[in-house]
Order: structure tokens, then sequence, then C-alpha cells
């Protein structure tokens, strides 16, 4: 037997070894870091930061960052490339990244292309070499700001004070019209499995329709893989043209902005409440309590990152989770009827709530992972199964659906074996992952 | 918060001495144990035979048992403190087979204790790997092919199944020992009968090999509620066919994406519930094809280990005290991360650096081992380094591990390696691979290249090509702001730069500063800066902020004793620790600096402030520099600080405590001969030479036969005992290479003397003696690898008494502020002085447990400017007769002589205390694994100079009731006066001979102390035979004496255990 030989990438110099450009992140209180540019341009937008160590091709394709310049603590990022699987979305939505060390040479049996190319394509800046903590402790001490990242030689930094100053956050700001669908889709593709494992995706079951407010394919690859069969429709869908698809449940998806601006999915999940069961993930989570008339605000920085205990009340469980978010549920805000289930261990915030008798239930986190621990990915398989008439009442809805997943892959002895799924048709839509 | 389990009285199970395979991380593990569970009010008992740790300090826990760690008396202590509840969990390898052999024989059912962390189910579970695997195959996980076998016959039709390559694993071995790689059919028949042997219980697993294969592991903690967190991802720079404990590894993993990473995790996670990991830690390992994805579950260990020493070093989570708080039911929600001091425990640590751990090798020590790595470790211990890159990580890296290289710059033996030959370097995993892959990677191969014939990851090996790349650049980086700064952040240090300049690393330093590339210090946080860390656990990079936190009282440098290696264990660990709270009871700050991830030292709580840094000349000076400090200890961690000495008090940092001049002078032949000379002491005669033209005039003076020995070096490194030219020939080579920059030392060798080492503490004005200890193995046998006895049980008063006075002699007139070493020996009541050495020695640890005072930390305060007389310390009175006995890691190193000598070769050591010598001989050697009979056959073999002492000894064996066999030699002394014996064939004699005795099962004891050439290779045989068949061994008269002294109590039966705290109440 030989030794296996290793996928080798074509190789540039890396961005650190010659003929540096140097690049600036000016921050609207005035703060300036400083770093090295790779792709020429600038991007404006709100600076979040993210402390996953794994997942910069899923961070990066969520349209939840959109209108932000994300910022990695992961000491090296494009070390494996990108792949055709683990995309969020058809794009990078992410306005600018900023990290410590950019790595233009990947490694990883999937890698099709280097992280450098994509953002090369998508003419998307990068600035690297930058002191990312210091970056993180000024965040956290000063919240999420907004603020400009300049690449190239000649940047004046007053000047972009300035401009990073007149920069607008997401406050007050509805941005799911960018990035939403614009129209209806089916989806058919499961989650990734490694080789040899069974594929995961379950005979067509329920009608799950996902309001589409900057959804992550790993929600809709979830779904699958619960055994749904998933219509995507523009997060903006008025309640009749999600009726007319005749759901047996609505999935409110993640996106970007503040949730207080949403106002027209708000308006269609009001008009859901109590006649489809309905789960709301990040965002959707948040325009969930708006709609049952509670209210949302601002974090100091958000929760980015895949390391965050999430308790639920009543079972005491405990599960690591992803996290996405600037904006959070106020506890207080919630009508009578919607409880909270679950809390952040970090700082107490609110992680899920539910309206039992509306068949209700909020999650702020992301089960889907994509990236993150797969802790809570069985909210999926028990929402479709929660969907399936007879199985479960309207009262057990909510902690049938709040317990520790099973059926992923190296989770134990219930991983389904199915086939896979062929993409569904639905007359006039576009189909499956793009 | 709720506490489940109803815990009052917990024993604690220590890994007994360091060996290779099981290192001082137990030490920090025991320490975070005894701390959690005694912060709960629950009553600890500790027992562990190592008294060179820190856990054993009679403060830690509630009553300290430093006694052997074996069933029975494990057995006795839980008896007799009434113990409720077993944590066998943060003692290795040892504390779990402990604990299954308590369960076997319905110990703990009979006293009603229980285990906690680990069932024995679970044990099984995880150790058998038959069990293992078929546990794995129901929950679904990828588990490689393979069959278990116990008979040549099973291991024929294994072979069939499993195929080519496969790997051999002993069951139930410690640290993979006797694990073997086999290729082809032929090969496969010898080496199945080794691993057969090898197991204790005779059992070998026969498995698929994945060599080659990427090796990641995952540290795993689980509470009662069944919440699973993930510590960190490490992944191995060095494939699968190398050992984990072998490998330079890398935390957080490079080469996984999410979803492959997440993968492992769940897989991780269902192991640990599938086993049955209720509470606590783990750590499980993965095989993960670099090329299809495909993976497979390995191995898990259901207990704290290197691994999770590394994890918690290398993320800030304390998994040893998190572990013993789960075990008391509570949940990972429940406990507070001491790091940040706001978060809870139910969290996955964020990394927003990359840490890099390097094993640390002693083949040098071994004459005959190859270096070559393979799936049984044989590294003595390792450093970590933390980077903001993986560059910067891995030079630290290399400067952490002492070897004498601060980066990948290639060692002349790899340099001077033609094409070929280092291709063959970059194939066959060694040592040195690292730097013969940088080597290949200046030689313009291509970056494939050199990873297809690592099997590295290409990532990694680019990482290295861009290291290479910049070497050349380096001699012009001064001139450049820019450029000095990125390589500064690539881990290059100013030594280097210098280097490739043709400057003074001074000048480099200054181009630095002007530049205002400086060191900063950032904090290890668990949580890559979300949150406000509490915690002062800091490493240096070239960043912009720095985050160490304003002290409240002046701070005082501690420097640790880096990676363990033999001659440097964990012993000057202990010291550091004991320093640390020296220095605070002086009323500094206590700031530690260390590069050791095993260690208590190392802790996050251990000092104010710790500096996880390498002990290199530029990363210590911008520590002490950032702290402003009142100046720095250095007697407490061994050579590697000491060495620092004359180049940071050159550079303006004080050196608190004893000078460095004297204890350069002390290191100085002819100086420290003039001291001698002053205070009318004798020594050996003795000279120096620089060449081995001056070597060979100085023996014709001086006379053989010889100690030849390199100066500088600790351990006995290149010493050697010389009969004649042509040995004195060979040795000089082995002398230079050893230390080239300093002259050999030539002293005429004394003996048959009996060696003495003294401890003593001086305040520039008084001196006490810590303790006198008796060697009792003759001199020629390292002190380090010697058995010795606290207080000596041979010497005369008087002689005793002159020991003391040339001691408090040379303590003044060395001007020794703190602690000093003395040995010396005594023949023909004459006392010699051999060496005085003005710092903590390995016998420190020892002494302070025999005596009941913390000598180190006595000697901190007075580093730090307090009086003997106002501490009111006093000499040093043993509460009862102390014998520390060595142990050894030739199992390790096949084909290796486990002969003793000047050059020291034990990793550790055990402690026997007792009311009598023979009493503490006889725990110390159960403690140390010399199964010492009781009946049986004795075989002889004295040398001539010994024959005269074989009638006394043959006539106390014969009181013992052993039959004896000897050698025609020494038979026919024994016969002369009467006591009759067998005779047996010397190996060179022809057949039957003695070894073949041996074999058969005929000999219970060998004592051997022949010397000379044919009786080598006669010696070679006898000692293998011994090792291999776990034969006792004594290779001397006056061990064998000793050995006798224990049989006898072992005889009419041992004692019962004591714990050191009644042995301090009963004085």
């Amino acid at each position: 037997m030989g030794y296996p030989l290793f996928p080798v990438h074509p190789t540039r110099p890396d961005p650190c070894d010659d003929g540096v450009v140097p690049a600036l992140l000016a921050l609207a209180d005035g703060a300036v870091f400083r770093g090295f540019a790779w792709a020429q341009g600038e991007a404006a937008g709100e600076v979040v930061f993210n402390t996953s160590m794994f997942g910069y091709q899923e961070m990066l394709t969520d349209p939840s960052y959109h209108g932000q310049i994300l910022v990695l603590t992961a000491p090296h990022v494009g070390n494996v490339g990108l792949n055709p699987e683990d995309d969020e979305s058809g794009r990078v939505w992410a306005q600018g990244l900023i990290v410590p060390d950019f790595s233009l040479y990947c490694s990883n049996w999937r890698a099709v292309m280097t992280l450098a190319d994509r953002l090369d394509a998508e003419g998307v800046p990068v600035g690297w070499g930058f002191d990312t903590r210091a970056l993180v402790l000024h965040l956290r001490a000063h919240g999420a700001l907004p603020g400009v990242l300049a690449c190239g030689a000649g940047l004046h930094e007053r000047e972009l004070r300035h401009r990073a100053a007149a920069v607008p956050g997401t406050d007050g700001r509805d941005l799911t019209g960018d990035v939403s669908r614009r129209r209806v889709e089916g989806w058919a593709a499961g989650p990734w499995r490694s080789p040899g494992a069974a594929p995961a995706v379950a005979a067509p079951g329920p009608r799950v329709v996902v309001l589409d407010c900057g959804v992550k394919r790993s929600i809709l690859r979830q779904l699958v893989a619960a055994g749904a069969e998933v219509l995507v429709v523009p997060g903006a869908a008025p309640v009749e043209d999600v009726l007319a698809l005749s759901p047996a449940g609505v999935v409110l998806s993640n996106g970007p902005g503040d949730p207080a601006a949403v106002a027209a999915t708000v308006s269609t999940a009001r008009a859901l409440l109590g006649r489809l069961p309905l789960l709301g993930i990040c965002l959707g989570h948040q325009l969930l309590a708006l709609a049952l008339g509670g209210r949302t605000y601002k974090l100091p920085f958000g929760h980015h990152g895949a390391n965050h205990p999430v308790r639920h009340k009543t079972t005491g469980e405990v599960w690591i989770t992803s996290q996405n978010h600037n904006y959070v549920v106020d506890p207080d805000s919630l009508p009578a009827g919607a409880e909270v289930t679950m809390v952040n261990l970090t700082d107490g915030s609110v992680e899920g709530f539910e309206a039992e008798g509306l068949q209700v239930v909020g999650i702020q986190f992301h089960p889907e992972a994509g990236p993150g621990p797969h802790d809570a990915l069985g909210v999926f398989s028990r929402f479709v199964q929660s969907l399936v008439p007879g199985t479960h009442s309207v009262s057990d809805f909510g902690s049938a659906l709040m317990q520790r997943g099973e059926g992923t892959e190296g989770a134990g002895p219930t991983a389904k074996a199915a086939e896979e799924k062929e993409k569904i048709a639905i007359p006039g839509t576009h189909n499956g992952e793009g | 918060m709720p506490r489940r389990e109803k815990v009052a009285n917990a024993c604690i199970i220590g890994a007994g001495p360091i060996r290779i395979g099981q290192a001082c991380e137990f030490d920090y593990s025991g320490v975070q144990g005894v701390q959690a569970l005694r912060e709960e009010g629950v009553r600890v008992v500790l027992v562990n035979s190592n008294p060179a740790t820190i856990m054993t300090d009679p403060e830690r826990a509630d009553a300290t048992y430093v006694e052997p760690v074996t069933a029975e008396v494990v057995a006795a202590v839980l008896e007799r403190e009434g113990c409720d509840a077993l944590l066998p969990t943060l003692g290795g390898q040892t504390a779990l087979n402990v604990a299954v052999e308590l369960d076997e024989r319905g110990e703990l059912a009979r006293l009603g204790v229980r285990l906690l962390g680990a069932s024995v189910a679970t044990i099984r579970t995880a150790e058998d790997r038959e069990r293992f695997r078929e546990a794995m195959r129901r929950a679904g996980l990828p588990v490689l092919p393979s069959v278990s076998v116990r008979s040549l016959a099973q291991a024929e039709e294994a072979a069939a199944v499993v195929g080519f390559p496969a790997i051999l694993r002993p069951s139930f071995t410690l640290g993979g020992t006797g694990a073997a790689m086999v290729y082809n059919r032929e090969e496969y028949g010898a080496a199945i009968r080794a691993a057969l042997a090898a197991s204790p219980v005779g059992e070998v697993l026969v498995e698929r090999s994945v060599e080659g294969w990427k090796e990641f592991e995952l540290e795993v903690m689980r509470d009662c509620a069944d919440t699973v967190v993930v510590v960190c991802s490490i992944e191995n720079l060095d494939a699968m066919g190398v050992h984990t404990g072998d490998s330079i590894t890398v935390a957080p993993a490079m080469t996984l994406t999410d979803p492959e990473y997440q993968v492992l995790r769940n897989a991780a996670a269902t192991c640990l519930r599938t086993v049955g990991v209720e509470t606590g830690g783990a750590n499980v390992q993965f095989a993960v094809h670099p090329t299809t994805g495909e993976w497979a579950v390995i191995e898990m260990n259901p207990r704290v280990s290197r691994s999770s020493a590394l994890a918690s070093k290398a993320t800030g989570f304390p998994i040893a005290r998190i572990a013993a708080k789960l075990a008391l039911g509570y949940r990972l929600d429940e406990l507070t991360n001491a790091i940040t001091g706001c978060t809870p425990a139910a969290f996955e640590p964020a990394l927003d650096y990359v840490v890099v751990k390097m094993p640390r090798f002693a083949f040098e020590k071994f004459p005959g081992a190859r270096d070559m790595l393979g799936t049984s470790m044989q590294s003595v211990g390792e450093a970590m380094a933390i980077g903001v890159s993986f560059e910067e990580a891995l030079q630290k890296a290399c400067r952490s591990l002492e070897a004498g290289r601060d980066g990948l710059f290639a060692p002349p033996l790899v340099a001077a390696l033609d094409d070929e030959a280092l291709k063959e370097r970059l194939t066959q995993p060694s040592s040195l691979r690292l730097w013969a892959a940088a080597e290949g990677l200046r030689r313009g191969w291509p970056v494939a290249t050199v990873s297809a014939l690592t099997r590295w990851d290409p990532w990694f090996v680019h990482r290295l090509a861009r290291l290479v790349w910049w070497e050349e650049k380096l001699a012009t980086v001064v001139d450049d702001p820019g450029q000095l700064a990125a390589v500064k952040r690539l881990g290059f240090s100013d030594a280097a730069i210098a280097r490739a300049a043709g400057v003074a690393e001074e000048a480099v330093r200054q181009a630095r500063h002007q530049a205002g590339v400086v060191r900063r210090f950032r904090k290890v946080d668990t949580c890559a800066g979300e949150f406000a860390a509490s915690t002062p656990y800091l490493y240096g990079s070239f960043a912009t902020r720095d985050e160490v936190p304003a002290g409240d009282a002046p701070a005082v440098v501690i420097l640790g004793s880096g990676p363990v290696r033999i001659g440097q264990g964990i012993e000057f660990d202990a010291c550091c620790v004991q320093a640390i709270a020296g220095v605070r009871q002086a009323g500094r700050q206590a700031v530690m600096l260390n590069c050791n991830p095993e260690t208590v030292s190392t802790d996050w709580d251990a000092a104010d402030r710790l500096y996880f840094e390498p002990l290199f000349l530029e990363e210590v000076r911008a520590v002490v520099e950032r702290e402003a400090a009142e100046g720095v200890l250095l007697q407490f961690g061994g050579q590697s600080p000491l060495s620092l000495a004359s180049r940071l008090e050159e550079h303006g940092v004080r050196v608190l405590g004893t000078a460095p001049d004297a204890i350069h002078l002390a290191e100085d032949r002819r100086r420290f001969a003039e001291v001698l000379h002053r205070l009318g002491l004798r020594q050996p005669p003795g000279e120096t030479a620089a060449t081995l033209t001056e070597a060979r005039a100085a023996a014709e003076r001086l006379g053989y036969p010889l100690l030849v020995r390199p100066s500088y070096v600790l351990g006995g490194r290149g010493m050697e005992v010389v009969y004649r030219k042509s040995e004195l020939e060979r040795t000089w080579q082995r002398g230079i290479t050893a230390a080239p920059e300093h002259p050999v030392l030539l002293d005429r060798f004394l003996e048959r003397a009996v060696e003495i080492d003294v401890d003593a503490l001086c305040d520039g004005h008084d001196v006490v003696i810590c303790g006198v200890l008796e060697h009792i193995e003759e001199a020629g046998v390292h002190s380090g690898d010697s058995s010795c006895v606290l207080p000596p049980v041979s010497l005369s008063l008087e002689v005793l008494a002159e020991v003391r006075r040339i001691t408090r002699a040379l303590a003044r007139e060395l001007q020794v502020v703190g602690l000093l070493n003395v040995q010396l020996a005594v023949r023909d009541g004459v006392v010699y002085v051999l060496e005085a050495n003005p710092r903590a020695s390995r016998t420190v640890p020892f002494i302070s447990k025999a005596t009941a005072v913390p000598w180190a930390a006595l000697a901190a305060r007075v580093c730090c400017g307090e009086s003997l007389a106002r501490m009111g310390v006093r000499d040093g009175v043993p509460l009862g007769v102390a014998v520390k006995m060595p142990v050894f890691p030739f199992e390790r190193f096949a084909g290796v002589d486990p002969v003793l000598g000047p050059e020291m070769r034990s990793t550790g050591e055990v402690m026997g205390m007792a009311r009598s010598f023979g009493e503490a001989y006889a725990r110390a050697a159960l403690a140390a694994g010399l199964a010492l009979p009781c009946r049986g056959k004795v075989f002889l073999s004295l040398a001539d100079a010994d024959k005269p002492r074989a009638v006394a000894l043959a006539s106390r064996l014969l009181e013992l009731g052993f039959a004896m066999v000897a050698t025609r030699g020494t038979a026919a002394v024994c016969q002369e006066a009467g006591i009759a014996l067998e005779v047996v064939n010397k190996v060179s004699e022809g057949r039957p001979h003695v070894v073949d005795a041996m074999i058969n099962g005929d000999i219970a004891l060998v004592v051997n102390t022949a010397s000379g050439s044919r009786a080598h290779r006669d010696g070679t045989a006898i000692r293998r035979g011994a090792l291999e068949h776990r034969i006792a061994y004594v290779a001397t008269v006056s061990g064998a004496f000793a050995a006798a002294e224990a049989i006898a109590l072992l005889q009419r039966g041992l004692g019962p255990p004591r714990s050191l705290q009644e042995w301090a109440a009963a004085r």
C-alpha cells in the first residue's frame, strides 16, 4: 500500500512575504486599526467579530452578515480553502473580512478553490495581519460599531475616520429585502455527510414553508434531513401566499438587520399565529416575538461564536450553541401565554421562548449549526415530526421540540439511512441548491 | 448549587514515579483534584509514592501517603482512613489499574468505597480494545478492522482478517509499550511473540494500520446531566504511526472544515456516552484519511491524560479541577470558568492563538537505542509554545525545547546529509525530522515532495517553507521595520536575525525597539477576548495591545525548568512551586515563567502571574522588563535557568540569591580547587583538558580509573568512568559532542567509596543543613540513579560531623544565598568533596517530605532577603528512615544495556519511609516496581574486587532461606567458606547458562556486580534477561545488602502505611 498523497493546490506567494499593501480599519468612534490588504477596495458596515475556530466559509456566505464587516479571531483563515458543500448561500455576504492571518495556500480533501480566489472574484476586501484581539477587546468595551475597511496605499486616516462616523449602523434598518429570495423555490438537498455515512435525507413528509429573511442553507438542509418537503418563500411574502402552499408548518429564518424594522414578515407571522405551527430561528425568533407583541433590543456587542451555553429552563439541559445576533428579545415584553424557555448562560439573555397554545417556538441561536456544534440539531426532526398529523398534541409541541437531538452524524445509533431525495419541482420556481 | 454525590472522605490515587508516558502531568491533575475536592469540604486522602511532587506536599491533602501505589497499599489506606470514595481518574494508567484491581479483589465492595468519575465497566471498555471496538460498532462509529489474540494460532487467523500493514497492540500496557508496526508476514511471527510477552494479560490486538492518516485528538468533558463540551481539538503534525506523545501537535486543529470537525465532535460525545464516562474528562483519538476523508475512532482514555494537561494549558480550561467537581455531581453549568471568573464552565474554549507542543527526547542517554519514532512512546518530556500563528508557536517551541536550536535552522548533523540520506530522514520519523524537513525545503524541494515524504499535511509544510523563505532575507530585515515586524511575528529570534546579519544580538534588539517592534503580552482567556478574563495567564507576541494587569507589590520572576528530561525532572518544578509560596510570603508578587504544559507551575492559579514562554534569553528579558521585576530567581529550575545567569546579569537583570559568579565558580574546576585549598578540603585529584592530547597527558599524571565529564551539565550527560587509555579516547569523542564550548574535566575516580549528598540552606550568614543523604550504590553510579537513604546508615558519627562541617564551610566561602547541594565521597574514613552546586538539587523535595520542612519555599524567602535566624529555621531532622529509589525507562529502548553508570538514566523516583532501613527500602522497592522475592534462588556473580564481601552476602541470603547459584569464581569463594551453592555457566561459558535459567523461571533475584569487558558482554545479556522477565536485579554489593534487609522485612510482612501527617505528629 502506498502512502496517501495530499491534494496540493496551486499556490501563490503568501501575502505576508513580499510587497505588502497596507489596510486600515476606522471605526465610528474614531479608533483605527492597521493591517495589510489582500484585495483592493473598501468596505463599510457594522464591525462584528466571531470567535468560531472553524467555518469561515459558512460565516462569509451567511446572509445574516449582510451589512457587516466580519472580524474572525481564528488564528489562521483560508487554511482549508472552499468546498462546494459548505456555502450557506450563493454568495459572500459579509462586506469585508478582517483576520489575523490569511492563508492563500489551502489543504483539505474537499477543497476546490482558495478563499482568496473567491473573495477576489466577489470583490470582497480582506484585511489581514490585523491584531484582531485588540479589535475584539475594543468592540467588547465599546459595542458593535460601524466602520470602514480601506485597502491600498495612500490611505488617509482622518478622512477614513470621518467616513466611518457616517456609516449607518443596523438600527432601524430592514436588510432582509436585500438577501431574501424573490420567488418561491423548492429545496431538496440534505446536509453533508462524511464518506461512508448514510445520506441524511428522509422520505418526503410534511410540507414546511420557510420565510426567507436571509435563510442559511443549513436550516433548509436540516429540514430536509428531518423529512420535510421544503418550500422557501420571500421573507415578505403575504400570509395568503404562504397559506396557498398548504404547509403543515412554517419556519421564519435568520437574517440581517434590526428585527424591529422588518414589518412585512412580522405581519405575516402575526396572521399565521394559531393557524399553523411556527418555528423562528435567530431573526425569525425575534420576529415571532414582535408578532406576539413583544420587543427587541440591541446587545452591546452581540453573540457571535460557536461556544455559547444555553440552558432549557424546565429540562435543565445545556446545549453548546452556534450564535450570531446583535438583537435579542426583551423577556419582559412577551405577552401572557408566551414563556421564555431557554437562556444564555453567559449573560442570561433570551435564547428561546414558546407560546404553547399558539404552537409557536422561537430559538435565538442556530440549531442548524453551520458552523458550530450540533447539540440542537434535534430541533428539526422534532419540529417536522410534530407536523405529522396525530403525532403531537398542541400542548406538548414546545417541550417535545426542546430535547436533546439525535440523528446527526456521529451522534449515535439513530442516524437514519435514507435515500437521496430528488429535487421537488414547483411550477415557476428555481430548483434546489444553486 | 447542588453537589449530588454525598462524599465526605475521598481518596485520590497518584501516578507514582515519573516514567516515559506518565510524567508530571499527573502532579498537575492531582494538585487540581485535591484542591477542587477540599474546596467542597471533602476530606482528601492522597496516595502517591513520588516525593518529587507538589501534590504530596503535606499541606495539600488532609492525609498524604507517600506509599507504593499498589492495590494492597491503597486498600489498607482506604480502610484505615475510612474513605467512602475513590477518585482514580487523575493518576494516569497506574491509578486506573489499581482501581480495577481493587474492584476485582472485592475490596471496594468490602470497604463500601465508591468509585468516582469512572466505573470499572467504563475503564474496562475503554482499556480493552476489543470491547471498545465492539462498543463503537454498536454506536455506529467507524473503527478499524481488528482481532484480539491470545495465542500464536489465533494470531495466524487474525492476520488473514486484518491484512498488512498491521499494528500490534499489547493490552493493558503503559503509553503503548510494546506496540509494533508489521509490514509483512515474515516480520509478523517475531513481533506477535514480543507483543504477547509485553502484555501483562498476554493479549494483543492485531489491527489494520492507518499509518499516514491524519491524527486528531479531542479533549472532552461530560457531566451527570449529559452535557458534553470539547475543551480542545488537537491536530498532530506527524501522521498516524507516530505515538501522539512523540508527535509535534498543534491546537486548534488546522486542516478540518467545520462539518468535518463537528462529525468528530459528535463522535467524541457518542464515544463518552457509549463507553459510559458519566462524569469527567476523556480524550478521544481519531484518524482521518487525508484524501478521502474516511475516518475512524482509534482510542479513548477515560481519565485525565497527558493530552488533557496539554489541552488545559493550551486553552486555560482546568480539566482536572473540573473533572473532580463533576465527580461530586456538579454540572458544568453550575461551575464557573476559572479563567474568566464570570462565565460558566459549560462552554467550549475559543482560541485566538496557536499552540504547538514538541516532544523532548533522550536518545543520547541510551547508546544503542535508535532515534526512530513509532507507536511506542519514547519522549521523556515536552514543551509547549503559544503564538499568534503556527509559525511563531513552532519557533517558540523550538526554543522552549532547549535543544540548542532557536528555530528551524539545520543542526550540523542534518545539514551534512546528502539528498538521499535526507530523504530517508523525511520518511523515517525521528527526533530530528522537523529540521530535516526544513532542510529539504531549503534545498528547494517542493512542498508536495516534502509533504509526500513526511506525510505531513501540506498546509503545515507550506508554513515551514515560508519560514525557510524568510531565512534568506533575515540578513537584511534589520534595516526594514516592516520586514522586521514580519519576521518577529513569524517567531524568528533576535539571535537568529543577528546570526544572519552578522551583528550582535543587542543591535537587533535595539533596531527592533527603535522600529517599535516590541513584545507585548496577551491573555489566554478561553474565549478569544469575548469576555473579560480575571486570570493573568499570558504569552508574548508582537501584538499592538498589552494585557498585563498592574501588580500591587514588587514582582519576582521565577524561572521554571522547561521540558522534563532525564536529569531535570519534576523535582525542579516542585521546587519552583514552593518558591512561588516563599516569594509571596516574602511580600512579593510571584511571577512564573515556564514552558512545560505538564507542570503545576504552569497552572493558571499557581502564581500571581504566569508567562507561558520559552526559557530563552530574549523572552526572559522581555518578561523581566515588562514586569519591572525586582529580580529573577533561577536556582529552583535546574540547569536551564542557571545557564542564563551570566547573560541575564550582563543585561542588568538582578539575580536574587547566590550571585551568578558564585554559581560559575563552583563549575570552574580551577577556581573551585582554589576554594577547597583555601578551606583545607580534599578533592579527588583532577585536571581539565581542552584537547585529547591534553587529556592523555593528564590521565598519565592522575592515573586510572578516571571520571571524565564535560563541565556545565546536569544529569551526568556524557560522564563516564574510564579504566584505560582506549576507553578515555572513546569517551572523549562523546564528551566533546556533549558540550563543545566547555573543557572536559578529568578526576581520579574513587572506587568503592560511599557517596554523600547534602542539601543546605544559607542566607549569606547562617547555614542550616536540610539533610544528609547516603547513596546505597557505591560511587560511580550517578547520584540521580542511586538509591539513597536519609539519615545515613553506614557512616560513623565522626564522618557525619565532618560532612556537616565541610558543607557549612563551603556555603559560607561560596557566599551562597539560597540552596546549596554538595556531593562528597567517603573512603577509608576520609571525606572528599566531589561537587558543590549552589542551587536547588533534585533531592530537595525528597528531603522536604522526609523532614517536613518546605526547604525551597524557605530558600525563596532567603533569596528575597529574609534571614534564617528571623524565620527560626534550624537543621532538618528526618521523621523516620526515608529511602529514595529511582525508576528506569529501559523497557522502552529495545537492545539497550540497562546498566547504571555515571550518566543519569532514571526518569523518576519513589520514596519509602519507615522506622527501619529495611522497611523503608522494602517500601521504596515495592513502589518502584522492583519485585524483591521472599524465597527462591539467587544468582550471584561478583567482581573480583567484591569477592571479599561474597561470604557475608551469601550467609545473609542463606539466613533468609534463599538457595543460591553462582558463577565459578564467586562460588569458589563461598564454597571455601563452607557455603554450599550451585555453579552456573556465564553466558560466555556455553549453555545451559544463567540466562537460560532466568528464562526458565529458576532465578528469583540477580546480584551481578561483575565488570570488565567480557563480564560486560555477559552483564548485558543478564541485565536484559532480568528486565524482560521481570526479575529483580541488583548491580552492587551494597545494594544487595540493602535488598537483603528489605527482604527480611518483607518476609515478616510490611507494617501498615502511614501518612506524612502521622509521621509529623509522631515526632
